[in-house]
């Protein structure tokens, strides 16, 4: 409820602070563990996230100290490729703010433009601040934010949900916490073209793509949490797909491997069922053989790349 | 004369700090929040002008309270109240409403007697401030 500026007055600020105490008080290091553990790679993205969490641990205990004057600039901009672990990381850092009391609920809000931008004339207003208001005291995460602003257009209406944004990202700060979201290249001629974007943001962190070991990682993690296991073979098979697919069109990291996966588990329950006559095991259903990765198009020189699914 | 109507009007005006803490109460409950204003006081006025939508489906009070402070610049110099609205099987209603904003001068209700036949007397109130046009009632 209590902002974390309101929570002490300066009369009763206090001299010393076990640090240890605040650490365990807070309870950051379980976020973190379990951010490590959870998200294969993605080490220049966790040091961020560790440097952050620190930051406003230090934060939090100035303000007990009454030393803070002013409230930390939260707003974030996530760049990088699709399926690079974005709106998870978010979702994430969502949990580590509202523990640190930084913010008041912890949602998040997930939007894209078409939530932001209305379609004619006194739309946009209305349905930004609507967004807004939902975000409060949590999280506003926009997806994709450079298709708020199209140059190419001069009457668009993105211009006019940005300067509302940009506005409640300012005064209300210790409100809720923006975080946008996109592709680098594009991301960096969305701030050119509006700067007020890039000095209103705190912390700018780039998501690297993800090796092909720790892509095998992340399969390997998915696919036991659904209770299910590689054979050695289809290991064998599966760093061969990743190779491939790779070099494909419309890769896009940890999501192309969910969907392959979606679709491997399709054949191997394919292939348990067209044999009727027999006791299955455990272990059958659970095995997934070499046979359902090779029957991949992506080996035969096709694209298992999914017919317009959108991409972040 | 102080217009006393819904929750908490023998109290003194709510801060500001105490209607954000009531209405984060009515958004835990899961209740739609309403800004509604009028500068008609009197009891029988059930329905006064809504501000904006209800507003749904909200997590914290900080955008309810920018909202109210919208309507404040707008029409500081009327009453403004909050109401809960309970959506839920059974309810259907609203659950609480409190005035967060009343004009400065309350000039108060005029009591009008009727004589009819015989000696029955027919009792009204009349706001004072309705003998002006509305919008122009409170000095606005």
């Amino acid at each position: 409820m209590t902002k974390p500026a309101t929570e002490s007055a300066p009369g009763d600020a206090v001299d010393t602070i076990d640090l240890r105490k605040e650490f365990e008080a807070v309870d950051i290091a379980s976020v973190l563990t379990e951010l490590d553990r959870e998200l294969i790679g993605l080490v220049p993205v966790k040091t961020r996230i560790r440097e952050i969490a620190s930051l406003l641990l230090v934060e939090r205990i100035r303000q007990k100290m009454a030393l803070a004057t002013t409230f930390p600039t939260l707003h974030m901009s996530f760049t990088g490729n699709p399926g690079t672990g974005k709106t998870t990381v978010a979702l994430r850092m969502a949990g580590i703010l509202h523990k640190l009391g930084f913010v008041r609920r912890g949602h998040v809000i997930n939007v894209t433009r078409d939530d932001l931008v209305g379609q004619y004339i006194g739309h946009t207003a209305p349905k930004t601040k609507e967004i807004l208001k939902k975000a409060m005291g949590g999280v506003l995460f926009i997806d994709e934010a450079y298709y708020l602003y199209r140059p190419e257009n001069e009457r668009d209406y993105g211009q006019e949900s940005i300067e509302i944004l940009l506005q409640v990202m300012e005064s209300q700060r210790e409100d809720l916490v923006v975080i946008l979201a996109g592709y680098g290249d594009r991301m960096e001629k969305f701030f050119q073209s509006n700067p007020g974007f890039r000095s209103r943001i705190g912390h700018h962190i780039d998501f690297p793509d993800y090796s092909d070991a720790e892509l095998l990682a992340i399969a390997e993690l998915m696919l036991n949490e659904q209770n299910y296991r590689f054979s050695e073979e289809a290991r064998e098979a599966f760093i061969r797909y990743i190779a491939v697919r790779k070099t494909q069109p419309l890769f896009s990291n940890a999501r192309s491997i969910r969907n392959a996966l979606d679709r491997i588990r399709l054949r191997q329950a394919n292939r348990l069922v067209s044999r009727l006559d027999r006791m299955l095991t455990s272990e059958d259903v659970m095995g997934i053989e070499a046979g359902d990765v090779l029957a991949s198009r992506v080996f035969s020189g096709g694209t298992d790349a999914p017919g317009g699914r959108p991409s972040t | 004369m102080r217009v006393t109507q819904g929750c908490f009007s023998f109290l003194p005006d709510l801060t500001d700090e105490q209607i954000t803490a009531q209405v984060q109460y009515c958004l835990e409950k899961g209740w739609a929040v309403n800004i509604e204003f009028t500068d008609d006081p009197h009891p029988r006025n059930t329905y006064w002008e809504m501000w904006g939508l209800p507003m749904f489906d909200l997590r914290d009070a900080a955008g309810i309270m920018r909202e109210l402070s919208e309507c404040r610049r707008v029409y500081g110099d009327r009453y403004i109240r909050m109401s809960g609205f309970d959506s839920s099987h059974g309810w259907e209603s609203v659950r609480i409403s409190f005035i967060v904003n009343r004009p400065k001068e309350e000039p108060g209700f005029r009591l009008e007697r009727q004589e009819i036949g015989g000696r029955s007397i027919r009792y009204t109130t009349r706001a004072y401030a309705v003998d002006r046009p509305e919008g122009e009632r409170y000095g606005g």
